[in-house]
């Protein structure tokens, strides 16, 4: 009966995951998903909480007091470029849960003193351990990197890939260690207990040794895959404690994790294995032999923001071309400033917003929400790009490589195939840039060079400040 | 096992069709939201820090604990804080 109730309770709350998921299609509805997620995880802990036979009030008390404490404050502290590493953080955490359970389980078995470790759930342990552990030093990793903490530069060393199959192999020793133990355990707990810290020591090297070769602009991709790792966790430890709720929420993220890592690998036009093998651009964007712009590409335009204010105003549409340069200038409030300006004076004002757009998928989104520009003037690459022909005006503002036409027809460019962003089909584009300096990929930019194209030199907030205050003025 | 096997795998499809849907804009907290619902192993938590008896495996259960809730709630309360940014504004 009381089994039932819990197993009932879980019920409710994997399906408040699922619909709460569904909310999350729609801006206007995606609030209250969350919530009801949110929900979903109450029930579950309750249910948890008064079913079990919770011996130890005082240090569950204990442990939801400290988490939850600094669990909001990194909640309530966190700037919204600083989501990724908070992100990453958040992923760590799930994942040393995941092996700290299975390490408990373990332990537990061995308080009790009889016999119930199966090969299976030997097999479950480890795997909750291996995937958990990886999760934890990989996310740190990868928090390290994005909030510079760590250098953005691909790390490596001479035999690293020798030491990655060895670290492989003494996982699976470790794994094959409790495997063979698992038949004895508890009353001999040597293999078991042994086998599962060489399986945790190697694995926590295996995490560093998989992001650190990971070049700071491929960390998104690393993100959305670590994310999926802490959803494969959860479901491990589902597997060892034979608990439904954690396998459905488990499964859930880890197919969430996959689908963005996906789509990221797809807005790079490169593969995943490509990307984890990694040594792909650094975070300084000088990776290039010729950093200067090319010889034979021509000249640029550059021009004066009471041009560009006098072009946007007596514009018909305009698209603006946001990148994370925008966010790194703080220039986005300037922006939704200067969109709001030329929407009184009847311009038709849109954004558009890459996928690879920001340090994480959809962060760009997220930053140009928190400077009030309306969710409805955001579009995809794939619903605006067949609107640029029809563009007066296309503004790039600290974005390089997404809108660089030779990613269509330049097979000897390293982001030949890459999907982007049709500013070169707008009759004007503007380019706000700091300086000439070639983008992440550190290739030079042919936009720059068209004869349709200006540059409007320095930085972004402040030149988009003066244009807005000449527009303005007109 | 078996069992548990093939509640993984349909869960799985559901979350392939569901999230799939999610648009570019969501992203963000998508990853965030989810990423609070891996934060479930909180139960698993609660279970084994419960449990009778050894004291290392309560106190490995508490660690756990700590860690799976940071995770529940800052991860819950961060999503939140991004979606009521997200507005349309009339014109």
């Amino acid at each position: 009966m009381k089994q039932a109730i819990i197993d009932l309770s879980y019920l409710v709350s994997a399906i408040l995951f699922i619909y709460g998921l569904k909310r999350l299609q729609s801006p206007a509805t995606a609030r209250q998903g969350n919530q009801l997620a949110a929900l979903g995880m109450l029930v579950a802990v309750v249910a948890t909480l008064f079913m079990q036979e919770i011996l130890t009030p005082a240090q569950m008390l204990l442990g939801v007091v400290v988490g939850g404490g600094i669990g909001a404050i990194m909640a309530r502290r966190v700037q919204m470029t600083g989501m990724p590493e908070l992100v990453a953080a958040f992923n760590g955490f799930g994942g040393i849960a995941s092996t700290l359970v299975a390490g408990a389980e373990i332990a537990h078995i061995m308080a009790i003193g009889e016999g119930m470790l199966g090969v299976v759930t030997a097999i479950t342990i480890a795997l909750s351990i291996l995937i958990g552990t990886v999760t934890f030093t990989g996310s740190f990793v990868a928090f390290g990197k994005l909030s510079g903490r760590v250098s953005g530069n691909p790390i490596s060393f001479p035999g690293m890939r020798l030491m990655t199959l060895l670290l492989v192999a003494a996982v699976v020793g470790g794994a094959a260690w409790m495997v063979i133990g698992a038949a004895d355990f508890p009353v001999v707990a040597d293999p078991v207990v042994l086998g599962a810290l060489v399986v945790a020591g190697a694995a926590l090297l295996l995490g560093i040794l998989l992001v650190i070769p990971i070049g700071g602009a491929d960390m998104p991709v690393v993100v959305a895959l670590l994310n999926s790792y802490s959803g494969l966790a959860a479901a491990a430890t589902g597997f060892v404690l034979d608990n439904t709720v954690l396998i459905v929420s488990g499964a859930l993220v880890g197919a969430s994790g996959l689908i963005l890592t996906n789509i990221m690998c797809v807005a790079m036009n490169r593969s995943l294995l490509n990307v984890l093998v990694g040594g792909f651009g650094g975070d300084s964007g000088d990776t290039s032999t010729g950093a200067g712009p090319a010889a034979d590409m021509g000249s640029v335009n550059s021009t004066t923001a009471d041009d560009v204010a006098i072009m946007l105003a007596y514009a018909s549409k305009v698209i603006f071309v946001p990148g994370y340069g925008m966010a790194v200038a703080q220039a986005q409030h300037a922006v939704r400033e200067l969109a709001e300006e030329l929407e009184k004076k009847g311009v038709d004002v849109r954004f558009a917003v890459h996928p690879v757009a920001g340090r994480m998928p959809g962060h760009m989104n997220v930053l140009l929400a928190e400077a009030n520009v309306s969710y409805d003037k955001l579009f995809e690459m794939d619903e605006i790009n067949g609107e640029f022909d029809t563009t007066d005006v296309a503004v790039v503002i600290g974005a390089n490589d997404v809108v660089n036409p030779a990613a269509r027809h330049d097979k000897a460019s390293p982001i030949y195939g890459m999907p982007i962003l049709n500013v070169d089909h707008a009759a004007t584009s503007i380019v706000l840039k700091r300086s000439m300096r070639p983008g992440y990929a550190g290739i030079d930019n042919e936009l720059f060079y068209n004869s349709n194209n200006q540059m409007l030199f320095g930085d972004a907030k402040e030149s988009i400040s003066n244009v807005v205050t000449e527009v303005k003025a007109l | 096992m078996i069992e548990n096997l093939i509640i993984f795998v349909l869960a799985s499809f559901i979350g392939r069709e569901v999230i799939s849907k999610v648009p570019q804009t969501l992203h963000t907290p998508l990853m965030s939201g989810s990423n609070a619902i891996s934060g479930i192993t909180i139960v698993g938590a609660l279970v084994v820090a419960g449990m009778v008896g050894d004291p290392w495996a309560m106190w490995i259960g508490v660690a756990a604990l700590i860690f799976a809730t940071i995770n529940v709630v800052g991860g819950f309360l961060v999503t939140d804080r991004m979606l009521q940014m997200f507005k349309k504004k009339e014109q």
